[in-house]
């Protein structure tokens, strides 16, 4: 063999496990669920194994299965937007900090050490009836009773900005802090105010960062299911709802497998078409 | 001799390569296939040994239940056995089910299951035994009216003992709704525009389409006019707050105040009664009675689950078990001495016969189960 040749095997080689794993933890659970796909839930709830375009049918063609998606596609840029504008100026105190980066980016990802479930249902003691903020609004005497804060769009909104803020600023964060701050000392060199150096030359360096940010925050908000459920009303539900109903409550694992399919292919676009136009390196970055 | 293990081999290999019989690489290969075969074969070596009966697992719904269970029934049956107890618990009986079609068989043994329609679930699924019963000499202490049910789905033989009931019945919070309206309006008063964002329900489809039944005057186990059910659920929908989708959060709303009136779970209505909650407990006529059972898996040791459901179904067990829930166990009371508590539970019934309580007809709601669970999650949607 070669020595070009063993050079071009050696990545393969050393890849091979991870590529196997994904292999065997995604891609074949995958195939499950395709196939899964085209086979039919029976009367006595059992599968009818076979070749059926039901689920399909039903999952493109239903209004139902389309609205929810684009509600939980709008519910997911209104928190991508909320995360990106209050995600940005904290990077950026964080990325112009100088001394204690490690001490704001450690307190950034305390967050994450409790439970995400926790972390959703610590809202109800904020905003309940008999939470902290009626209590303190009721205290001051701005309230005379309790107010309804909870369980409807807004809440599942804060419980999404909540989870996502994090990835959003770390995201612009590992953007920011790779400009070399030189160039905005030569933009206000040459005439620029502090704030257009900061419009025409941090922003739009920065706009990859932001971008990865804002995919994330996109792609984990659209797919989400326990928010809605804990900080929801009756009617807030989202997509991935209707793919926990089909599978667990409906025991209709067939038409489960449709849904998930289809909200996979819609999230999948989305990344595509933000790898085409910006590439994965920067989420890469900012995953790193 | 010495006995060979797994760390005599480990030291025979370090002496090896420490004596210079054996290079670097091949003995960190060793250790490593070593640790590679122990990894890939552990996880899955306790599912085989629950098939040779050295363990067998029980899931249930957690908490003092489990507790309970651990004391009275798994540690005797283990010291008594020697077999030992594996308890895991669920949050809901659907989730549960999908976890049982996706395993393999052995693999779970046996379940606290609620309601006969499960059993006819399980059965539909083929995941249904066969119990000797006379491996289970507590079963005479059943009442029969909850065994019926059971023996009307799988007639030849039981897969399951039934081990307590309860019913789903109106909740409400006292400081805002007397018992006298809520004798007044019973199941009404859930659709009550008065009540509006302050009334709950749980999102159970079945309690849904059982409570839209009774607002509508109709017979939960016969509608005739399934437009008018879903137009009351529609209307309860605008009206409610939130579904509450666990007894922890229904317990959470109603003593926070967050909704004065819901239905709930006799045994969680009777937690709070007891943590001094001012919340009345009202079943209304044909209020939603159900019963639950300790189901055998399909797959699972047999021999050793009966003599565990035996344990189970002694009266020292299932009063203790009972005291914990706060649900009467299906232990017939003509033929037990219940204790003092256990008479004063919601539900209970004295009489050994339960023709208090309706419960649902397994069949009839099996069969629009497709339909009503679909159509449901469109209706609670807005739709």
């Amino acid at each position: 063999m070669t020595v070009e040749a063993r050079e071009a095997r050696q990545p393969w080689i050393l890849l091979s496990p991870a590529l196997s794993a994904v292999a065997l933890l995604l891609f074949v659970p995958l195939i499950f669920i395709v196939v899964y796909s085209f086979w039919l839930r029976s009367a006595a709830g059992a599968d009818q194994v076979g070749f059926y375009l039901d689920n399909w049918q039903e999952a493109l063609s239903d209004p139902f299965y389309r609205d929810i998606l684009l509600n939980t596609l709008k519910i997911a840029a209104i928190t991508t937007l909320v995360c990106a504008l209050m995600g940005y100026p904290a990077a950026y105190f964080i990325a112009r900090s100088s001394g204690n980066k490690a001490v704001l980016l450690l307190l950034l990802m305390l967050p994450f050490w409790i439970s995400y479930i926790i972390r959703t249902m610590s809202w109800i003691n904020i905003l309940g009836v008999s939470g902290a903020f009626n209590s303190a609004l009721m205290a001051v005497g701005i309230l005379d009773e309790p107010v309804q804060m909870l369980y409807n769009e807004t809440t599942v909104i804060l419980g999404l900005v909540h989870f996502l803020l994090p990835f959003m600023v770390l995201n612009v964060f590992v953007s920011l802090d790779g400009i070399d701050r030189n160039l905005e000392d030569a933009a206000n060199s040459l005439g620029a105010t502090k704030w257009q150096a900061f419009t025409q030359v941090t922003l739009p360096l920065s706009l990859p960062g932001l971008a990865a940010g804002g995919l994330l925050c996109f792609v984990l908000g659209a797919g989400t299911y326990i928010t809605p459920l804990v900080l929801g009303g009756p009617t807030d539900a989202m997509f991935a709802n209707l793919v926990y109903e089909a599978i667990i409550t409906q025991l209709n694992w067939p038409l489960g497998s449709a849904l998930s399919l289809m909200l996979l292919a819609v999230l999948g676009a989305l990344v595509l078409i933000y790898n085409r136009y910006l590439g994965m390196a920067q989420l890469m970055k900012g995953l790193g | 001799m010495k006995k060979m293990d797994n760390t005599t081999r480990y030291e025979r290999l370090r002496e090896r390569y420490q004596n210079g019989d054996l290079d670097r690489r091949s003995f960190l290969g060793l250790i490593g296939a070593a640790g590679l075969a122990y990894g890939v074969q552990t996880p899955f070596a306790k599912y085989a040994n629950a098939q040779s009966v050295s363990q067998v697992r029980f899931d249930g719904w957690g908490g003092v239940v489990s507790e309970a269970f651990r004391e009275h029934a798994f540690d005797p049956y283990t010291a008594e056995t020697g077999i030992e107890v594996v308890d895991g618990t669920f949050s809901g009986g659907d989730e549960y089910l999908a976890q049982v079609r996706a395993s393999q068989p052995g693999e779970y043994n046996i379940a606290h299951l609620s309601g006969v329609f499960d059993y006819a679930r399980y059965h539909n699924f083929e995941l249904t035994t066969a119990l000797n019963l006379d491996n289970i000499p507590n079963m005479e202490l059943v009442m029969t009216r909850l065994i019926e049910p059971y023996r009307a789905v799988t007639p030849d033989a039981l897969s399951a003992v039934p081990y307590d009931y309860g019913t789903t019945g109106l909740a409400y919070n006292r400081k805002y709704i007397s018992d006298e309206e809520m004798r007044e309006k019973g199941a009404s008063i859930l659709i009550d525009e008065a009540y509006k964002g302050k009334i709950g329900g749980w999102s159970d489809w079945r309690t849904r389409v059982w409570y839209g039944a009774l607002q509508t005057g109709q017979d939960p186990n016969n509608i005739e006019d399934m437009d008018a059910v879903w137009d009351a659920i529609r209307q309860h929908r605008d009206l409610a707050l939130k579904y509450w989708g666990s007894g922890a959060e229904l317990m959470s709303l109603l003593a926070e105040e967050e909704i004065y009136v819901t239905e709930g779970w006799s045994g969680r209505i009777a937690a709070l009664q007891e943590q001094g909650h001012d919340i009345g407990y009202y079943d209304p006529p044909n209020g939603f009675g159900w019963q639950e059972c300790l189901f055998v898996i399909k797959g699972s040791p047999v021999e050793a689950c009966e003599e565990l459901l035996n344990f189970m179904l002694a009266p020292e067990t299932s009063i203790a078990v009972a005291e914990g829930q706060n649900y009467p166990p299906a232990l017939d009371g003509t033929k037990v001495d219940l204790g003092d508590k256990i008479p004063t539970l919601p539900a209970y019934d004295p009489t050994g016969t339960l023709s208090g309580l309706t419960f649902a007809d397994p069949q009839y709601w099996n069969g629009n189960e497709a339909e009503w669970s679909k159509t449901f999650g469109r209706v609670q949607k807005g739709y």
